[in-house]
């Protein structure tokens, strides 16, 4: 189902380069694919400055809403733009289909892991994980063994990246079980979109996803402890600081739920109350927008004062729901992260639905022997890092990085591990008149109350700078519409 | 409400009436110093310094423009138009999910207009077309604010520190200029003397409505009884008691609980005091004092909010 494009098309295109990367919008040889065909022609048919002319009313769009985000370790600006391409990404039916079964059953086994590390860990006593591996990890909490989370869900709102290999075939890169962030400009991105290319949205029949907010309310009050039929759900920010301020006042609006800050809470005989005009009020679920160890300076870090003292007793006496749990960042572990697949199958004795990629465990002397001689060519990362911080890319490092890196390595190999440099997916861009391609990767965002929910759809996030293999957003990536068709 | 939430809807209301006020001033001030004689330019500045509660601390150097841009740009002083424009627009990020979106866009606007090159630019040619564009963006804020927004509590608190704060600026530019309205003897008749009670009633944009109940008949007396008792016009100081007192049973209607007592006959003495004292009562007394008065009243009704609704004892809260 592919076809020569139109000449009007190749104009467009100019000079767009191939090779071996999968290509979203093309084929090898330059034919369009099929669902792909409308959007290029729709492209063609408009006038020589109509995109930028949309393109510059969706930008005005951002700016006045305010829609930024910011970025650590620059002094002034603070406040920047999310940068946003014109162009949405295509995913067909069948290939979500895949995505929504392979994302459910990695989640499930997470969970269940999580479970049972946090209790019996008979995944330990198998010796299917090393127990090693478990009790170095920074991210484990001493603190949750034993505890009784509500419904046993650990991990209520997760955001995993997907890549789609040269083969068009998608697999896991990272899970993110802490306080996974970027559904806002999910939401905000579909609703320029829809004002920006309407008819052509229409024709395509894209599922929607912007009742998120109402399902991730449903989720978090499916959480709140028993006896509280109507709970009082608030969403703990650190601040107007925090990166991703804009999200948090954003979800916690369509929500119409509170926003609040460590010091809106006290705790007083293990219950949690927010200050209010009206005097405390109780709380009885808490979406934590704080990490682990800013939670509770009395049981995590005793500096911090973004949490609430008491916050965590008041927890493990069941009188409040904070979600995600604390210590779930043990299980996006990037370390751990290899083992996921054998994870998947120890617990639902099926096989994984979405590959991982190939991960070297440096603290085996073997494979760290091979990293070590071949850094040139592989991509190194800090376990417990996300954001893109704390990366070192083989290919496009300099000498003394990778003397650098492989000093640090040696010091403490349990803190890195090393993965191929993929060449993932790249998807056409809108870059000055005409389409250029850019890497790009896939964050669906996967909710967890009574059962696994996932919107069609999530945050396409785009390496803008070319050649770039790096999406944050911290680092110069930008996002783009994720279309899943129907 | 939370209260952190209350507090900062509270201050960004009051920034931005306190920007108001100044931007009014000032340029009313400017607007004197064209005409030669009355007082001098510098009795002038330090009359507008002493009216905006001396916070300015802008020593008279004799270049009106470098005093004048200070009190515009100088994001340093507390008393600076654009102190408080930033005061307010922070406020107003820490809560952005309790404003609406058009509030947040317009008051995002009026910062970074006051914020650009072309404002500067606009100072150098004509400082009174800044000093109006800042108000036109005020005052959109303002309805915007009552149009788009939930009349709720939120709502209630950013009343709340428009109406308090505007009471309490009033309340001193007529303790400050009691003594040239009453310091010519005799009555005398002049230009100048027209000019600077003109120029008053212009800072709190009180000259039309004055006309329209004295007719443009001009006294002292008349001024001061219609900027301190008048119970219609937004600006009088009565008028604002009233709706800070409104506001405040507001916010105890949709509350649960029970206001202090201190609170409640705190903002009733106020109102009575006002809406039961005729001016020849004030002019025979001391109506320095009387000013004075209410300007503490208002300072206490304040601490009384902050001290009842957002900065109060987990004690007092867990035994009611």
């Amino acid at each position: 189902m592919s076809a020569s494009p139109p000449a009007e098309v190749e104009t467009l295109f100019g000079d767009y380069p191939l090779d071996h990367a999968f290509d979203e919008m093309r084929e090898a040889n330059g034919d369009l694919r099929a669902h792909y065909r409308a959007l290029a022609e729709t492209l063609a048919s408009l006038p020589h400055d109509e995109l930028q002319r949309r393109k510059q009313s969706a930008d005005l769009s951002f700016l006045t809403q305010g829609i930024t985000f910011t970025v650590y370790g620059s002094d002034e600006g603070t406040e920047k733009i999310f940068p946003y391409d014109l162009l949405p990404r295509l995913i067909t039916a069948e290939e979500w289909d895949k995505i929504e079964r392979g994302l459910t059953q990695r989640i499930t086994a997470l969970n269940h892991f999580l479970r049972d590390i946090y209790s019996d860990a008979k995944i330990l006593a198998d010796r299917i994980v090393p127990r090693e591996l478990v009790y170095s990890c920074r991210q484990y909490r001493r603190e949750m063994r034993g505890l009784q989370v509500p419904r046993n869900v650990y991990i209520a709102v997760i955001g995993s990246d997907l890549l789609r290999l040269n083969t068009g075939e998608f697999v896991v890169l990272e899970d993110n079980l802490r306080v996974p962030s970027g559904v806002s400009y999910m939401l905000t991105n579909r609703r320029v979109m829809k004002r920006t290319f309407p008819r052509l949205f229409h024709s395509y029949g894209v599922r929607p996803i912007e009742h998120y907010p109402q399902l991730l309310l449903a989720t978090l009050r499916a959480l709140a402890p028993e006896g509280r039929p109507e709970p009082n759900i608030v969403l703990l920010t650190p601040g107007v600081f925090n990166s991703a301020y804009f999200e948090h006042t954003y979800l916690a609006r369509q929500m119409g739920i509170d926003l609040v800050e460590g010091r809106d809470l006290v705790t007083h005989d293990n219950i949690v109350y927010m200050r209010t005009t009206d005097g405390l009020k109780r709380v009885d679920v808490i979406y934590r927008r704080v990490d682990d160890d800013f939670s509770d300076p009395l049981i995590f870090r005793s500096d911090s004062i973004l949490g609430c003292a008491g916050l965590f007793n008041a927890y493990r006496a069941g009188n409040v729901t904070v979600t995600n749990a604390f210590g779930t960042g043990l299980a996006d572990d990037k370390a751990l992260y290899a083992y996921v697949p054998r994870i998947i199958r120890y617990y639902l004795d099926e096989e994984p639905i979405l590959p991982n990629v190939e991960t070297f465990l440096l603290t085996d002397d073997k494979e760290r022997k091979h990293v070590l001689a071949n850094l040139d060519k592989l991509v190194v990362k800090a376990v417990g890092e996300s954001g893109g911080y704390g990366m070192l890319i083989g290919p496009h490092s300099t000498a003394k990085q990778r003397e650098e890196f492989a000093r640090q390595i040696e010091a403490n190999p349990r803190n890195y591990i090393a993965q191929p440099t993929l060449d993932f997916s790249r998807a056409p861009c809108l870059i000055g008149n005409h389409l250029e391609p850019r890497h790009v990767d896939l964050r669906p965002y996967i909710l967890f109350g009574d059962k696994v929910n996932i919107v069609p759809g999530g945050l396409t996030r785009v390496a803008l700078t070319k050649g770039s293999l790096v999406v944050n957003s911290s680092q110069g990536g930008g996002s783009k519409d994720t279309w899943v068709l129907q | 409400m939370l209260s952190r939430v209350a507090d900062s809807l509270y201050w960004m209301s009051r920034y931005l009436e306190r920007a108001e006020n100044t931007v009014r001033q000032l340029d009313v001030t400017m607007g004197l110093m064209l005409d030669p004689g009355g007082a001098s330019a510098e009795t002038r500045w330090k009359r507008l310094m002493a009216s905006l509660g001396n916070a300015a601390d802008l020593e008279w150097n004799g270049d009106l423009d470098a005093m004048a841009r200070g009190l515009i740009f100088d994001s340093d002083n507390r008393a600076s138009i654009t102190y408080c424009v930033n005061g307010a627009r922070e406020n107003a990020r820490q809560v952005r999910e309790e404003i609406s979106t058009e509030q947040w866009q317009r008051l995002n606007r009026l910062f970074h207009q006051i914020h650009s090159s072309n404002a500067e630019d606009q100072f150098r040619a004509n400082t009174n077309d800044l000093l109006v564009s800042i108000i036109d963006g005020i005052h959109l804020f303002k309805g915007v604010t009552d149009t788009t927004m939930l009349h709720g509590q939120g709502w209630q608190f950013i009343r709340l520190g428009r109406y308090l704060e505007r009471a309490y600026a009033t309340a001193t530019l007529l303790e400050v200029f009691q003594p040239d309205l009453y310091g010519v003897p005799e009555r005398e008749h002049s230009g100048y003397q027209y000019l600077e009670q003109v120029g008053l009633l212009r800072c709190c944009t009180a000259f039309e409505s004055y006309c329209q109940v004295y007719t443009a008949d001009i006294s002292a007396d008349r001024i001061l009884e219609f900027l301190l008792l008048n119970r219609d016009f937004p600006h009088a100081i009565r008028y604002s008691v009233d709706s800070t007192l409104q506001a405040i049973q507001s916010i105890q209607r949709t509350g649960g609980r029970r206001p202090p007592e201190e609170l409640t006959a705190g903002i009733g003495r106020l109102h009575a005091m006002l809406g039961y004292t005729t001016i020849a009562e004030i002019l025979a007394g001391n109506a320095g004092m009387f000013l004075h008065t209410i300007r503490q009243q208002c300072m206490l009704i304040h601490e009384l909010i902050y001290r009842y609704y957002v900065q109060y004892s987990i004690q007092s809260a867990l035994t009611v």
